[in-house]
């Protein structure tokens, strides 16, 4: 017999181009320490040969001295051994092991330890397209084993190897083992895999993990080697229209702009044609760019580089899809929330959501239930704890380009990250669109926004006044109000300190205290403009963030930015209130444009010089604005 | 099951990280070690931003030790793809003539290496640094994510480590605060010298074996790269056929004694290694000495 020894001795090159196509498989190992699953690590670790001989050397003397299996090599301490938690004192989460045979390569997700266990699984299957669950053959199917297949199923693993331990125990019965068979068919019938391998064996011995057991000659299955070379693990995105998610612009030259991204799903080539979402916007590919020239094809899984035949917009987070069946788009979901962070998670607080190439502010509109991963039983629930997981409708700043998570894993999993620490605090799972926004409007609601707005004879919208303290946004958005006011439109005001008296008391002037101060006015703006108003809001909101997401509140074309330029000094000049004084002598703190910064918009609609301009021209030059645009006229 | 192999999928693996990084991060940076892992992880690089040139700098922390022909590929590289190298030197450790003969091997690395990486970081004000280390090359990486996050200290919590779940990565920090990103995490050795292989990859002369001077030392064979090295009483250079598995300062760096003087011998001598009874020790030492490379590089 060649080994592969061998082969590397005599020709190292055909043993290189054996070792090149090898395949790929990512697994996971759940099961405790009981069920004998380092031990099981440990003998494909070691009958693959990858451990070295000095760490052979070691394991044989530790087996010795603290080993459990008397003159046999301990192969638990191995895998134990490695993955240096004792040495270290750190608790190992989540450990990768690689291993690998002749015709495959495995990355091993294992998570030792009972600590964490459901956050850690849930890491470790995120990337996983199998499963091994160790059961015990002296115990069968236990809750832990309901949890690890549950937590496996709802990470989107299809296929499930059940390797049955320690027969040796159990005088490699077979009829134990047909009992054990038909216990887990119960629970995959309710959990549903795609497949599911069972294997009596005994790690401890090796039987039937690398090597056919002779003790169990009735097993006519595959080895767990054989199992885990020879899953098809075939993932339905392979199968689906093309997807990519734009993650990067390539632009090196005006003649250039390629879209960088990792394939979703399908496979695309040169002259397909293609429909950008959520644009719409539709095109034809023009070429696979590599260093190594043009590529005819490109399929799942693969990162690329792709051009079009059109100068058509497409930027981070859009996805590129077969012409025939783009993505959806939706900003309101149901979905499976794992959370992950000692503080709870409340729903109502914004988190950021991080999918598919784009980070957006969002909350937890509504906690359904959440699920006892033991019983797989649903609890009401208020809020969630670390480890828990739950069923929750989510609501998003903006909309975003996804896929449910059953079809796609890639375009519908998402991680929470806390907007304050920056910390990941919580993973999930896109099951479908709730569509809300349209089916109340359209179903519940006889009077609407149009009706509303028909009434008062105007077009509803938010002159958004924006600059420094002082630079005259009350002043000329009162004028405004005023001239309004004598042409009989409907109208209102909102402006920092009546905001700040009220609505907005509990909040301060930090970065994020700002933030939610905007966001809040952005929405009470909505309100009144769902209700036909013509509002003018003054806040000094200086952030071109937030103004971008009061912006995207409002309806397209119902925001109009106002930004009111006066220049630091002439307003420090000025200094109605006193406050600049205040600031300079460091009485108060966080003040826009001495301690805290002020972002001028880049795109304001109006940008109002009051150097130039007294307040009543500028407030002349509004109306002017809305009158050319169709915002004051009768007929709607 | 669609045909990418193994090393596809790791390749499209980092393109997808390294991407994600320029897309996200303000500031990246590229170290470059100038060993077979940083030669990978640059022609990734390459590929994943083709036909732009890599969108950020590469640093290369001199600690002023390195073997000649180190530097010498370093700038042939740099100017071969038109890269911008920052090459960094610890001044202070320059005007304290800090070495490793002089110092010991633990001052040296911590002046030259950490104290200058982060002098070099905070200089630039980087807030991701992508770095070449790989999960299987020692116990303390087996856990550490692709995008480990640093204080502002430059200090890496393992207790405290953010949940990395599918390829979406939190690249979230405050200011000074900053990223270790490995794109390379999931590769391992037989990964590295395979795609080295298959795409071609150049790597510096000294991987491969030529008549070099080198004394023994505690049972190490050292080279002696300039004049700056002490020879003992009765110490005398002899030309020996070696060359070099991990490179590094080169008062710090054993050779080994060898006649692969083409690629695939490097390949077949080094896999050899790995499964032999008679040379597990070189492994070891071997791990320890990558285990030091990475503590020296300032990752820890």
């Amino acid at each position: 017999m060649v080994t592969a020894r061998d082969l590397i001795a005599e020709d190292i090159e055909a043993y290189l181009k054996l070792q090149e196509n090898k395949s790929f498989l990512r697994f996971i190992t759940c099961g405790s320490v009981d069920d004998g699953k380092s031990t099981l690590i440990g003998r494909l670790l070691y009958d693959s040969h990858l451990i070295y001989d000095d760490q052979l050397q070691t394991i044989e003397k530790d087996s010795k001295v603290s080993g459990t299996q008397g003159d046999k090599i301990d192969l638990a301490l191995l895998v134990d051994g490695l993955a240096a938690e004792r040495e270290q004192g750190i608790t190992i989460d989540v450990a990768y092991r690689y291993f690998s045979t002749a015709n495959r390569k495995f990355i091993v997700a294992d998570t030792p330890g009972h600590e964490q266990y459901t956050r850690n699984m849930a890491t470790g299957a995120s990337t996983a397209d199998l499963a091994i669950l160790l059961i015990d053959a002296r115990k069968s199917v236990q809750v832990q084993t309901r949890r690890h297949a549950f937590i496996v199923k709802l990470l989107g693993i299809r296929h499930v190897i059940v390797a049955v331990n320690k027969m040796d125990l159990v005088e490699h019965s077979r009829s134990r083992f047909r009992l054990i068979e038909s216990d887990f068919q119960e629970l995959s019938d309710k959990l549903g895999f795609d497949s599911v391998t069972l294997i009596p064996m005994s790690a401890l011995n090796g039987d039937n993990v690398t090597t056919r057991s002779t003790a169990m000659a009735w097993y006519k299955g595959p080895t767990l080697l054989e199992a885990l070379e020879s899953a098809d693990v075939d993932r339905a995105e392979e199968h689906s229209g093309f997807r990519l998610s734009v993650q990067w612009v390539n632009r090196p030259n005006l003649d250039f702009r390629g879209f960088c991204g990792t394939v979703a799903a399908g496979e695309v080539r040169p002259g397909d044609e293609v429909i950008a979402m959520p644009s719409g916007k539709r095109s034809k590919v023009k070429s696979i760019v590599t260093m190594d020239g043009e590529q005819p094809l490109a399929v799942t899984d693969q990162a690329i580089t792709l051009t079009l035949e059109d100068e058509i917009d497409v930027s981070r987070g859009d996805v590129i899809c077969g012409k025939d069946d783009p993505v959806d788009v939706s900003d309101q979901f149901a979905a499976h929330v794992i959370w992950m962070s000692d503080k709870k998670m409340l729903p109502g607080r914004q988190y950021r959501f991080k999918l598919n190439n784009q980070t957006v502010l969002g909350s937890v509109s509504e906690l359904k239930y959440k699920v006892d991963v033991n019983t797989l039983a649903h609890e009401a629930a208020k809020t969630l704890d670390l480890n828990e997981i739950a069923m929750c409708n989510l609501s998003l700043a903006r909309p975003v380009v996804f896929a449910p998570y059953a079809k796609n894993r890639r375009l519908g999993s998402f991680v929470i990250i806390d907007r304050l620490t920056n910390e990941t605090v919580g993973a999930g799972m896109l099951d479908f669109s709730l569509r809300r926004a349209a089916n109340i409007v359209w179903q519940d609601l006889d009077v609407g926004k149009a009706q509303r707005a028909a009434q008062k004879h105007q077009k509803p919208c938010v002159l958004w006044f924006t600059g420094l303290s002082g630079s005259g946004k009350s002043t000329i958005a009162n004028l405004v109000e005023k001239k309004l006011f004598d042409r009989g439109r409907h109208t209102y005001t909102l402006d920092g300190d009546n905001v700040r008296h009220g609505l907005n008391k509990d909040l301060g002037f930090t970065d994020e205290d700002r933030v939610e101060n905007i966001r809040r006015v952005s929405e009470v703006a909505k309100l009144m403009a769902d209700s036909g108003l013509i509002i003018l809001c003054a806040f000094i909101s200086p952030f071109r963030a937030e103004r971008q997401i009061a912006r995207q509140t409002m309806a397209d074309g119902e925001f109009i930015e106002v930004f009111v330029d006066t220049p630091l000094e002439v307003a420090e000049q000025r200094d109605v209130k006193g406050l600049y004084a205040k600031a300079r002598r460091g009485e108060i703190k966080n003040f826009t444009g001495i301690d805290s910064e002020y972002q001028p918009p880049q795109h304001a609609e109006l940008v109002l010089n009051t150097v130039e301009l007294s307040a009543e021209l500028a407030a002349d030059a509004i109306i002017g604005y809305l009158d050319e645009n169709g915002y004051l006229s009768n007929a709607l | 099951m669609s045909n990418l192999t193994h090393l596809d999928r790791l390749e499209a693996e980092s393109i997808h990280i390294m991407r994600e990084v320029v897309a996200e991060c303000e500031k990246p940076v590229m170290l470059y070690s100038i060993g077979k892992d940083s030669s990978v992880m640059l022609h990734l690089a390459l590929k994943a931003f083709y036909p732009s040139p890599p969108p950020f700098p590469l640093l290369h922390v001199d600690t002023t030790w390195k073997f000649r022909e180190m530097i010498e590929f370093r700038d042939a590289v740099a100017k071969k793809y038109g890269l911008d190298l920052i090459v960094h030197i610890n001044q202070d450790g320059v005007a304290d003539k800090v070495g490793p003969f002089s110092h010991g091997s633990a001052v040296h690395t911590e002046i030259m290496k950490t104290q200058a990486l982060k002098q070099a970081l905070d200089a630039h004000g980087f807030d991701a640094a992508f770095g070449g280390a790989r999960r299987d090359e020692d116990k303390s990486r087996a856990k550490e994510r692709v995008f480990s996050f640093r204080s502002a200290q430059h200090r890496w919590d393992p207790k405290n480590q953010r949940p990395e779940l599918w390829n979406i990565y939190n690249t979230r920090v405050a200011k000074g605060e900053s990223m270790r990103v490995f794109p390379m995490s999931n590769w391992t050795e037989l990964d590295i010298w395979q795609y080295i292989y298959r795409e071609n990859i150049e790597i510096p002369s000294l991987y491969f074996a030529a008549e070099r001077p080198v004394v023994q030392r505690d049972g190490v064979l050292i080279m002696v790269d300039d004049e700056r090295m002490p020879l003992k009483n009765g110490e005398q250079p002899v030309h020996e056929s070696v060359r070099f598995r991990t490179l590094g300062c080169y008062p710090l760096t054993g050779a080994v004694r060898s006649t692969a003087t083409s690629l695939l011998d490097i390949i077949r001598e080094t896999l050899l290694a790995t499964t032999s009874e008679r040379q597990g020790r070189v492994i070891d030492s071997d791990a320890g000495a990558s285990m030091e490379q990475k503590k020296q590089e300032g990752y820890f």
